[in-house]
């Protein structure tokens, strides 16, 4: 049986802060690792998470199972997940509604999906392939769009219900994409939270994005996890803590990753965040 | 509709035009949206090259090292997501690549870089004592076997390979002299470093990695060496945590 993961404040673990949050972690109360980097057989990545796995709850997020793919999940993939997770035992275990590898490339990036029917068919059916084999139930992170599809037939919001309904899975919350794909699609991002699973929710995530124009000098928002949190995104975090009340609450920071202190600053203005929620939840 | 096969192939080849069903979200064509994710690939894998190769990006400069990862790059895609294994065939790449012909040991210097990374993320071992060692009876020593961590690699070149990978790393070392080198990457705690070796040492190590007795390795090395004497590198081996406890080994 593993503990869930505390209610408050993670951040994406990065060797290089290795020996900072060992000495000092701050506000941070659990890690987040990306499980592709923890899949050698020994050294230094897997010595490491084994110690820090004895002082912080782990949450073990998948960048690379392709979930959405129109193959079938790769068996060697889920293999290695498997055994990840059977030593470590991780508080969580999330992945991304998209897909990343196709006629066996992997593409090393999480690639959109039309929202239909047949979409959710294949994902609940790989989820379930994935739930069973590691026997407990995962988050599925909602995506950062940058295009939508035509033969799209439902919201984000009803396909990840659906997949929900159908899997019993539960939903990790990426504030910032909510964000970026709002703004990149024109869509009103306090319906979405209004409109979002929230039941289902097991863990917020934060991260920074990059600002970029399209062809018609439209805002085109990147999820670049490369820079502080901006101010809407810490807002929108607001609404969503009004409905969902605390949760794990990551920061994201994976290019041009800054020194501990920086990050442990935003580690701070989450706990902040969450305090607010927890005092109006209890007023 | 836009299946994954048409997404993909547009993603690969920016000569391709963006499949009609994707948009903006208002209905017009999703134009230079999809170049995010065209970007996106192309950059991430690009930058795990960089990352997994840093000797080669320094000599072949980064205008030649990303023209060639983009040739890499079709030719050679990820097979899996685990980008510590990115670039398993590029030191053969290197090898054919007629744009760098004229560096005829960046292959194997690539094979150096791969084998660092590899010693890297290989199993931690439990390394034979020096207790253990002088347990063996002196008369056994020859007809020992020894496994080897799995964090050594063996490097043999017919380049100096060992000092051009020290040029990259200092500008101050010597200027490669042309020659094989021999290299052996060891792994003592989680930090893997090449040591060059001699004729006679590489010999050695390579006998002992195919399972030869003490005996037959130390014969091995005289052959290419005759006056070789094992003693040093076998120290070196044990003080690297090289030499493993094996089934049927030492005890």
């Amino acid at each position: 049986m593993h503990h869930p993961l505390p209610p408050a404040p993670g951040v994406g673990y990065k060797p290089q802060h290795y020996a900072d949050i060992m000495a000092d972690p701050g506000a941070v109360g659990w890690l987040e690792i990306h499980a592709e980097n923890y899949m050698g057989d020994g050294g230094r990545p897997i010595a490491q998470l084994r110690h820090l796995a004895e002082r912080f709850p782990i949450s073990v997020h998948g960048v690379g199972l392709s979930i959405g793919g129109e193959g079938r999940l790769d068996p060697d993939h889920l293999a290695r997940l498997k055994h990840l997770c059977d030593w470590l035992n991780p508080a969580s275990f999330s992945e991304h509604l998209a897909w990343s590898t196709h006629d066996g490339a992997f593409l090393n990036d999480l690639l959109p999906l039309p929202y239909t029917a047949e979409t959710v068919a294949r994902v609940a059916d790989h989820i379930d392939e994935l739930q069973e084999m590691l026997g407990r139930q995962m988050l599925l992170e909602n995506p950062s769009s940058y295009l939508a599809f035509t033969e799209s037939t439902m919201t984000e919001t009803e396909f990840l219900a659906e997949v929900v309904r159908r899997t019993g899975c539960g939903l990790l919350l990426d504030v910032n994409n909510v964000f970026v794909s709002a703004t990149n699609l024109r869509l009103d991002a306090r319906q979405y939270i209004a409109d979002f699973p929230m039941d289902a929710v097991g863990e917020l995530h934060l991260g920074g994005h990059d600002e970029d124009e399209d062809d018609h000098g439209a805002p085109l928002l990147i999820d670049s996890h490369g820079r502080a949190v901006a101010d809407p995104v810490w807002a929108l975090l607001d609404d969503v803590l009004a409905r969902r009340g605390p949760a794990p609450l990551l920061i994201e920071w994976d290019t041009d990753v800054p020194d501990w202190s920086v990050l442990a600053a935003e580690a701070t203005r989450a706990e902040n965040a969450l305090s607010r929620a927890a005092e109006r939840a209890a007023a | 509709m836009t299946d994954q096969s048409t997404f993909r192939a547009a993603l690969s080849d920016p000569g391709m035009p963006v499949p009609p069903t994707l948009t903006d979200g208002t209905g017009r064509p999703a134009g230079r949206r999809f170049a995010v994710y065209r970007n996106n690939v192309a950059v991430s894998l690009t930058e795990a090259l960089i990352d997994g190769f840093p000797a080669c990006y320094m000599v072949l400069g980064d205008d030649q090292f990303r023209g060639m990862a983009a040739v890499y790059l079709r030719a050679h895609p990820p097979e899996s997501p685990l980008m510590a294994r990115f670039g398993m065939a590029l030191p053969a790449f290197l090898d054919a690549a007629p744009q760098v012909a004229r560096m005829r040991w960046i292959g194997d210097l690539a094979r150096l870089e791969l084998a660092l990374r590899d010693s890297y993320h290989a199993a931690d071992a439990d390394a034979l004592t020096p207790a253990m060692l002088s347990a063996i009876p002196p008369e056994d020593l020859g007809d020992t076997r020894f496994a080897l961590a799995q964090s050594l690699r063996l490097i043999r070149s017919d380049w100096p390979v060992w000092s051009i990978w020290q040029r990259t790393r200092d500008t101050e070392a010597p200027q490669a002299t042309p020659g094989a080198q021999d290299v052996v990457i060891l792994r003592p705690g989680y930090d893997p470093a090449p040591h060059l070796l001699s004729t006679g040492d590489a010999e050695f190590i390579d006998a002992l990695a195919q399972g030869s007795p003490l005996s037959t390795a130390a014969e091995a090395a005289c052959a290419v060496a005759p006056d070789h004497d094992p003693t040093a590198i076998l120290t070196l081996l044990m003080q690297s945590n090289a030499l493993i406890q094996a089934p049927g080994g030492p005890r």
